[in-house]
């Protein structure tokens, strides 16, 4: 059995430092794992947020060796022998306590969203390839690691006019669904800030439900967007077409 | 505050992530100055049957003093300035917006607008570029048929296979567009009813989830297209007839 070096965040909403930990490594063993050990072992007050342990409920979000990840879903056998391993709070929001932080202010942004809105006399049917696009991001578990990881939130704090991909997703779920009527496009601009997003694509590579963010959810929002209000060769085929 | 030291480090990860930005910024950068210098080189850009794609379509009018390739590539060259890939690439490598995931950007904390206001804002004319970029790819594409026709007759020689390959991938880049994808079909919300939109936008959907791919052979293999016309046309080489 090795034995692996954990450098972990300790600290609140002052400031903290890196406290190192030894841990026996087993084998299938995954940071989450770990934690849980120098919890039992050395420090019982280690705060850390988790649930599932199966990488569904989002919770355990946290920056591993700097790199946005869920700590049940990151393999202490990827790491190689005697490394170093750090494990830090999401970067993006406020820390409560260790490797806790307050993701309060994406719920917040979540009711601002315009719900589904259909028509009066709509009729219930719905084909599935109609659905296909909105299922993918209704996979999201809500780790919030895309909006940590967003440099707008993450380092310009543009929380003031950006909502983030998540709900970036949420809102492109909404207007392509086949039954929803409202246009959400100047709410997307306006209020969500679609054109903050400058496509770096970093929310899909840190997705762990391997979502296409940026391809499938930000891009198609903003040609909805461009459509509406900086496209005139759209807006004459709208007066046409008399819409 | 955020996340004690981690809000103050560049990064904390450990892996080497600014390979990706440092090879598209020298490959955009090499391709950026051999294309100019060609652009404004005017000569040695067609070797019969061939045509550098560089100079075509090729406008030889009396009242414009400069190498005709400043009247068509602007087209091209605003296309891949505003492709959604390239976007990524470029803010990533010369703007270190940021220049990885989780790595801190350049620029105040604040005041960040990204695309939503001047300059980036006119990356939302993409389209208009994707218009022009295909009037200027049936030009590629009748190069490419003419490179099959030599002074003694029909044939092929290691040019018409360039120039053919050269055409083909630039379709393919340009059909993967992400804007050519949402005008196809992305932008309706019930796709059963439109089922030719629907099976487009699909193909269209398979080939963007490469387009980066694309962007990057399409790159690299019109720069090798016009070296070729170049050397063949200068003397340096003689074209290989093959059939």
């Amino acid at each position: 059995m090795s034995v692996a070096k954990l450098r972990v965040f300790r600290g609140d909403s002052q400031g903290g430092e890196e406290k190192e930990y030894e841990v026996p490594v087993d084998e299938g063993m995954v940071v989450l794992d770990a934690l849980f050990y120098i919890q039992a072992n050395y420090d019982g007050d280690l705060a850390i947020r988790w649930n599932c342990k199966a990488a569904k409920c989002g919770s355990c979000s946290t920056e591993i060796n700097g790199k946005p990840r869920l700590a049940c879903k990151t393999r202490m056998d990827s790491f190689e022998e005697g490394e170093t391993v750090t494990v830090y709070p999401i970067k993006a929001f406020p820390v409560i306590k260790d490797l806790v932080t307050d993701v309060s202010w994406n719920y917040e942004v979540s009711k601002k969203i315009p719900p589904f809105t259909p028509a009066e006399d709509t009729e219930w049917i719905m084909y599935q390839e109609d659905v296909e696009r909105g299922q993918e991001f209704r996979k999201c578990i809500e780790c919030f690691m895309c909006q940590n990881v967003c440099h707008i939130l993450r380092d310009h704090n543009r929380k003031d006019a950006f909502a983030g991909p998540r709900f970036m997703i949420k809102i492109a779920e909404r207007e392509m669904h086949p039954l929803d009527v409202l246009d959400r496009r100047e709410f997307a601009r306006e209020e969500a800030g679609v054109g903050f997003c400058n496509i770096t694509k970093c929310c899909t590579e840190v997705c762990p439900e391997d979502i296409h963010i940026t391809d499938n959810g930000i891009i198609p929002l903003k040609e909805r967007v461009v459509d509406k209000y900086y496209d005139p060769l759209s807006w004459l085929l709208r007066k046409i077409k008399g819409k | 505050m955020a996340n004690g030291t981690a809000s103050k480090a560049l990064t904390m990860r450990k892996d080497m992530w600014w390979v990706e930005p440092l090879i598209t910024g020298v490959v955009l950068g090499a391709f950026g100055i051999y294309s100019t210098w060609r652009a404004l080189s005017n000569q040695f850009y067609y070797t019969e049957p061939y045509l550098s794609p560089f100079y075509s379509p090729l406008l030889l009018l009396d009242w414009w003093p400069l190498s005709p390739a400043i009247l068509i590539l602007w087209a091209p060259l605003g296309f891949r300035a505003t492709c959604y890939y390239y976007r990524k690439a470029y803010y990533r490598a010369y703007f270190f917006s940021p220049p990885g995931c989780a790595v801190k950007p350049v620029g105040k904390r604040g005041s960040y607008t990204g695309e939503s206001s001047f300059p980036f804002i006119l990356q939302n004319i993409h389209r208009f570029f994707l218009y022009a970029s295909i009037v200027i790819l049936l030009f590629l594409w009748i190069d490419s048929y003419e490179a099959f026709f030599f002074h003694d007759g029909m044939g092929v020689g290691v040019g018409t296979i360039v120039l053919t390959a050269n055409a083909f991938l630039l379709t393919m880049y340009s059909f993967s567009c992400h804007s050519f994808r949402h005008l196809m079909g992305g932008n309706l919300d019930v796709f059963s009813k439109c089922p030719t939109r629907f099976r487009l936008w699909g193909a269209i959907s398979v080939q963007n989830e490469v387009h980066m791919k694309w962007a990057w052979t399409s790159l690299v293999f019109v720069a090798l297209t016009d070296l070729y016309v170049f050397l063949v046309a200068n003397g340096t080489i003689t074209d290989l007839r093959l059939i």
